[in-house]
């Protein structure tokens, strides 16, 4: 097998590894603060995806204003749904939690389908197409715009949690939620903004990987179960191991995807999680 | 003891065994009364959507732990025997029985897999399980039909009598519904049941009291994926036909939805849960088309206002009341 044909694979995955490397961040913000498995994450995704197009073909925001306000847009719902959906719930079971995301995240899709339709659209890249030799392999700027943007998205989500004191509250909730009860930090302020960054989190996932896959009301479900299979795979609830996870994942997927079949790539990532659960269920990073 | 309070006691003593009864009397009259097999037809999916969500309810309601790839069982009893009868050549009840028997082993594996933490995993796991069936029953063209589906698949006889129509299938499938049923009610009430009320209760007392937590999980977890397969193989021996579509994770997120409907932990809350939605759709047009909002709507509703589902939910509403006025009138 030729050297240029596994560095285009690898350069294939680590893009589609940078998705899933946002989601399952922000599967993990949830986790930590709340202790549950979030399902509207899945929907996040798409939301971002839908909200850039109709910034840019809507209001015909310019590119760069669009991202910002898709962005902006998920965070915003993402706290309305922590706000009216989750937390008027009468009761803090986690089963019944879970399954309250359940029940939010098919209204949230049902509404996009309604506003948006059924139809698949397609979203522009970040920069034309024009495709950069690297090494042999053909990229395309738009790959090169999510690594950057992750690892930007990365760097503010670090400087959040270690630099300001919203994100120490944060960082106590997720490490010990009666201490930091006692302490007086507001669980409820926490929560919120816990949400608004998982939704940020998604949303440019969604903003970033519609260029290349395409836009549909449903194209979250896929990417956000992948993500979860990162989180897992990187050691639920763990930053770096989310890191990790969807990185390792996106190369694994598309080393299968290139070298065995590429009509059961979708299955690779499964595939993983039930080999972590059996082999190694805390994870790569995992405590 | 007068006679009312005779009658009263023995009333209240045999109430699941009388109201078993009045249900299957009803089960034998409803098809000499309707006779329209559009009508059948829906009572028929209804009984096929109880025999899963029974199952999955107990391990819901009783184990704790949420499936979200119950479908996949579905699918995989409907797939089994379409494929053992057709291209294999096997008798549809030894299909059947062979699939519900390999299935069982799949759920065993993956229980044991997902089931070794505690935490939610293994409703992601079983997720990821039912979106690989549902690809592979995608493309896998030359075994299961791919996107078009499976068709020509004969109906269940005995002898030489074929359930091969609405009315006579009703007895079939309600037959089993009656069966999964009486075994729930006496599962429950066993040795193993009381285990899993208390595991459902609090893991950790329940572990102290002797319950073998995780080995009970796991036991629930292949009896739901065994009544899962059954009800799929009646369902493709019903219909004749299997497509992919009917499989999806979000068919299993409307089972999901039926067993929180009717209650976690609630028996008979199933029957109610799983005939609720299985009916909304059919009822009126508006459901049907916003099929997400409606769904959605009503488990975020019923998770709101009565955690516990609806029957349980509002009968435990009425009993309240009751209770209260009754001290009330003590009082005046």
């Amino acid at each position: 097998m030729a050297f240029s044909d596994l560095l285009q694979f690898l350069f294939a995955g680590l893009t589609s590894g940078a998705i899933y490397a946002l989601i399952a961040l922000g599967f993990c913000v949830v986790n930590n603060t709340m202790g549950i498995v979030n399902f509207v994450q899945v929907d996040f995704v798409s939301l971002g995806g839908m909200l850039m197009f109709s910034a840019l073909f809507a209001f015909g925001l310019p590119i760069p204003l669009g991202v910002l306000a898709a962005v902006a847009g998920v965070a915003i719902v993402a706290m309305l749904v922590e706000r009216l959906g989750l937390r008027p719930a009468r009761s803090d079971h986690h089963l019944v939690l879970i399954f309250l995301t359940v029940g939010l995240s098919i209204i949230l899709r049902g509404a996009m389908k309604l506003i948006w339709g059924k139809n698949r659209m397609a979203v522009p890249p970040l920069t034309p197409d024009e495709p950069v030799r690297l090494l042999g392999a053909t990229v395309l700027p738009q790959a090169l715009w999510i690594l950057v943007l992750t690892v930007a998205a990365i760097l503010l989500l670090t400087w959040f949690f270690y630099r300001t004191p919203l994100g120490l509250a944060m960082r106590a909730v997720a490490d010990n939620p009666t201490a930091a009860a006692v302490v007086g930090i507001r669980a409820g302020r926490v929560r919120l903004v816990s949400f608004a960054l998982a939704g940020a989190l998604g949303g440019l996932a969604g903003v970033l990987v519609t260029p290349i896959t395409t836009l549909s009301y449903d194209v979250g479900v896929l990417l956000g179960l992948k993500g979860f299979a990162a989180a897992i795979l990187g050691g639920f609830g763990s930053f770096p191991g989310a890191i990790l996870g969807g990185l390792g994942l996106g190369v694994l997927e598309s080393l299968s995807a290139g070298y065995i079949s590429s009509a059961y790539k979708d299955v690779c990532a499964f595939v993983v999680l039930l080999m972590v659960l059996f082999i190694r269920p805390q994870g790569l990073l995992g405590k | 003891m007068t006679r009312r309070e005779r009658l009263c006691y023995f009333l209240a003593l045999h109430r699941t065994g009388l109201t078993v009864a009045a249900l299957s009397l009803a089960l034998l009259v409803y098809p000499l009364v309707e006779r329209n097999p559009y009508t059948l037809g829906v009572t028929n999916l209804i009984a096929l959507h109880v025999i899963v969500v029974l199952g999955l309810n107990l391990f819901i309601g009783y184990a704790g732990q949420i499936s979200l790839g119950h479908a996949a069982f579905f699918a995989l009893g409907a797939y089994g025997t379409a494929v053992a009868t057709v291209t294999g050549q096997l008798p549809a009840w030894v299909a059947m029985a062979g699939v519900a028997a390999l299935v069982a082993l799949l759920a065993l594996v993956l229980g044991l897999a997902a089931l070794r933490l505690s935490g939610h995993y293994l409703a992601m796991a079983t997720l990821g399980f039912n979106i690989v069936v549902h690809t592979v029953l995608l493309q896998w063209d030359a075994v299961t039909g791919g996107p078009s589906g499976f068709s020509g698949i004969p109906p269940l006889a005995v002898g030489a009598f074929a359930f091969d129509s609405e009315w006579r299938f009703h007895f079939l499938v309600w037959g089993f519904v009656l069966l999964a049923l009486l075994l729930c009610l006496n599962l429950v009430r066993s040795g193993v049941g009381r285990g899993l009320a208390a595991l459902a209760g609090d893991e950790t007392a329940a572990a102290a009291l002797g319950v073998d937590i995780r080995r009970a999980k796991v036991q629930v977890f292949v009896l739901s994926a065994v009544l899962a397969s059954l009800a799929g193989s009646l369902f493709a021996h019903c219909y004749g036909y299997v497509s992919p579509d009917s499989f999806d994770i979000f068919a299993s997120a409307d089972l999901v939805i039926m067993v929180v409907v009717g209650g976690m932990g609630s028996i008979w809350g199933s029957l109610f849960g799983a005939a609720l939605i299985t009916v909304l759709p059919e009822w009126l047009e508006i459901f049907a088309t916003y099929k997400d909002f409606v769904h959605g709507g009503v488990l975020v509703l019923v998770l709101m206002f009565l955690p516990q589902g609806l029957v349980t939910g509002l009968v435990d509403l009425v009993r309240v009341r009751l209770a209260l006025r009754r001290r009330g009138d003590v009082a005046a």
